[in-house]
């Protein structure tokens, strides 16, 4: 969707400010933060791509305005009270007000999840059918415009890039962040010149490389 | 880089929530104004952190976390991994060509060499700077970013400025940093659109040679990891072991 996550190209947000000796959290709220949407996703009860949506699906007034772990928290309440698990009004009250319902999975303990977490969660599968394109071929993204979940930045729609690497068959997030599996595709690196993507003003030393799945591909015309 | 961007919201706090439409409601201006200074550093607690709060509660009642799986959370990204992490990776492949070798053609599974593996780096790529190209990483999307070897990200790199910019006009970015690369240097930029994550390989500073691999980590910084720096400077005044001690201080 052509959301406030797609930032790629945007103008006006100011210079990017590091903070000297910046800490991993900013106070108490930030480790909460992480650690109850980290948790909660191990119910799965959603996935990575239905979390991403999640996010991106805030109103951009709010996406933009907040920071990145207060969009996490407002997708996790958003889930949440989605799929019954916390309503609206217990956040709002901050007690259980209806009793739980069962999960997909239940309450990950530590151990548990510390196990999660070094294994992580590999998405590449393995697929029958070959892949479209090989290392060197030039491929042209699709003009598209969903208004669900893709990872087709809109900066690099309608261009043309040379396949630099075929990184192998991977979880396709436009249907799996719509809970209509995981049908994965043949992904690939792409580069792309500053100028195909920017124009003549371009930084003529600019390089995007862009990771895209097969179904935003088409052949470039001769 | 123009004008309107300078003047627009010169360092900005992005780990705060900042005031919508303040034009258009003077009265919720007062109230996001003092808000505002009060956020998250004074006594009062922010909307975010009352959320937060709250959400924790009712998921501690209904059982869907245990509170002890929540601090392992948090005291995994807090004290286990982090950007030490990806500076022991990159000091190895300075010492080892065979191992660098390894890195560049399966990043994960060279850093599970070092006993570095898990969430948010199951598909590592490590790409090398080199004399003709300069790598830089960001996730214009999200905030895609190799958890395994760098542990969470900072949030600049989270934020709007960095995430819009880093496409565009990575070297007006890498001025924010002090960063000048040389002019007809290529800058790749590598957006983390899919589920690879990567990791810059910066180049070896020059007068290591003899350096060990603790010594060489010492000088790999986060950022030249990221692409938004470079590795620290050795002291130019003292050669040899003289210098190796005063560059690891």
């Amino acid at each position: 969707m052509n959301g406030p996550q797609d930032l790629g190209g945007m103008m006006g947000f100011g210079p990017v400010c590091p903070e000297p000796n910046e800490p991993v959290f900013h106070g108490e709220w930030e480790k909460r933060a992480l650690a109850i949407t980290l948790a909660s996703a191990a119910l799965g009860e959603w996935n990575l791509d239905m979390g991403r949506h999640a996010r991106e699906s805030l109103p951009p007034h709010v996406y933009l305005g907040v920071s990145y772990y207060e969009i996490w928290t407002r997708a996790l309440a958003h889930m949440l009270d989605e799929r019954g698990l916390v309503t609206a009004q217990e956040v709002q009250q901050a007690q259980m007000l209806v009793q739980p319902v069962p999960t997909k999975k239940p309450a990950a303990t530590a151990s548990q999840l510390q196990a999660a977490l070094a294994a992580g969660s590999p998405y590449d599968r393995k697929v029958n059918h070959p892949a479209r394109f090989a290392v060197g071929d030039v491929v042209r993204t699709r003009v598209m415009h969903p208004a669900t979940h893709t990872r087709l930045p809109r900066y690099a729609r309608g261009k043309t890039g040379k396949v630099v690497a075929v990184h192998g068959a991977f979880v396709f997030p436009d249907t799996h962040a719509h809970g209509l599996g995981e049908q994965p595709q043949w992904c690939y690196g792409l580069r792309f010149g500053g100028a195909e993507l920017w124009g003549e003003d371009a930084d003529p030393t600019l390089q995007v490389m862009v990771d895209c799945w097969e179904p935003y591909l088409l052949e470039a015309a001769a | 880089m123009s004008g309107l961007a300078e003047s627009a919201w010169p360092c900005h706090d992005w780990t705060m929530t900042h005031p919508t439409h303040p034009h258009n409601h003077p009265r919720e201006h007062e109230h996001e104004h003092n808000h505002d200074h009060d956020h998250d550093h004074g006594s009062e607690l922010s909307e975010a952190a009352i959320r937060v709060r709250a959400l924790e509660t009712v998921l501690l009642a209904k059982g869907y976390v245990n509170a002890d799986a929540l601090d392992l959370i948090v005291e995994t990204y807090e004290t286990k991994i982090g950007p030490r992490c990806g500076a022991q990776v990159v000091a190895r492949a300075w010492v080892d060509e065979d191992y660098k070798a390894r890195l560049l053609a399966d990043g994960t599974a060279a850093v599970a060499e070092l006993s570095f593996s898990g969430r948010q780096g199951e598909h590592l790529q490590v790409v090398e700077n080199t004399e003709g190209v300069h790598n830089m990483v960001v996730c214009t999307l999200c905030s895609c970013y190799p958890w395994t070897v760098l542990g969470l990200p900072p949030v600049w790199y989270k934020s709007a400025p960095y995430r819009s910019r880093a496409v565009l006009e990575p070297r007006a970015v890498l001025a924010d940093f002090g960063v000048t690369l040389p002019a007809d240097k290529t800058v790749r930029v590598w957006d983390s659109t899919a589920e690879m994550r990567y990791l810059v390989l910066p180049q070896r500073p020059a007068g290591t040679e003899g350096w060990t691999e603790a010594q060489l980590a010492e000088l790999v910084t986060r950022d030249s990891m990221i692409g938004t720096g470079v590795p620290k400077a050795v002291p130019s005044q003292a050669p040899g072991a003289a210098g190796i001690a005063g560059a690891s201080a």
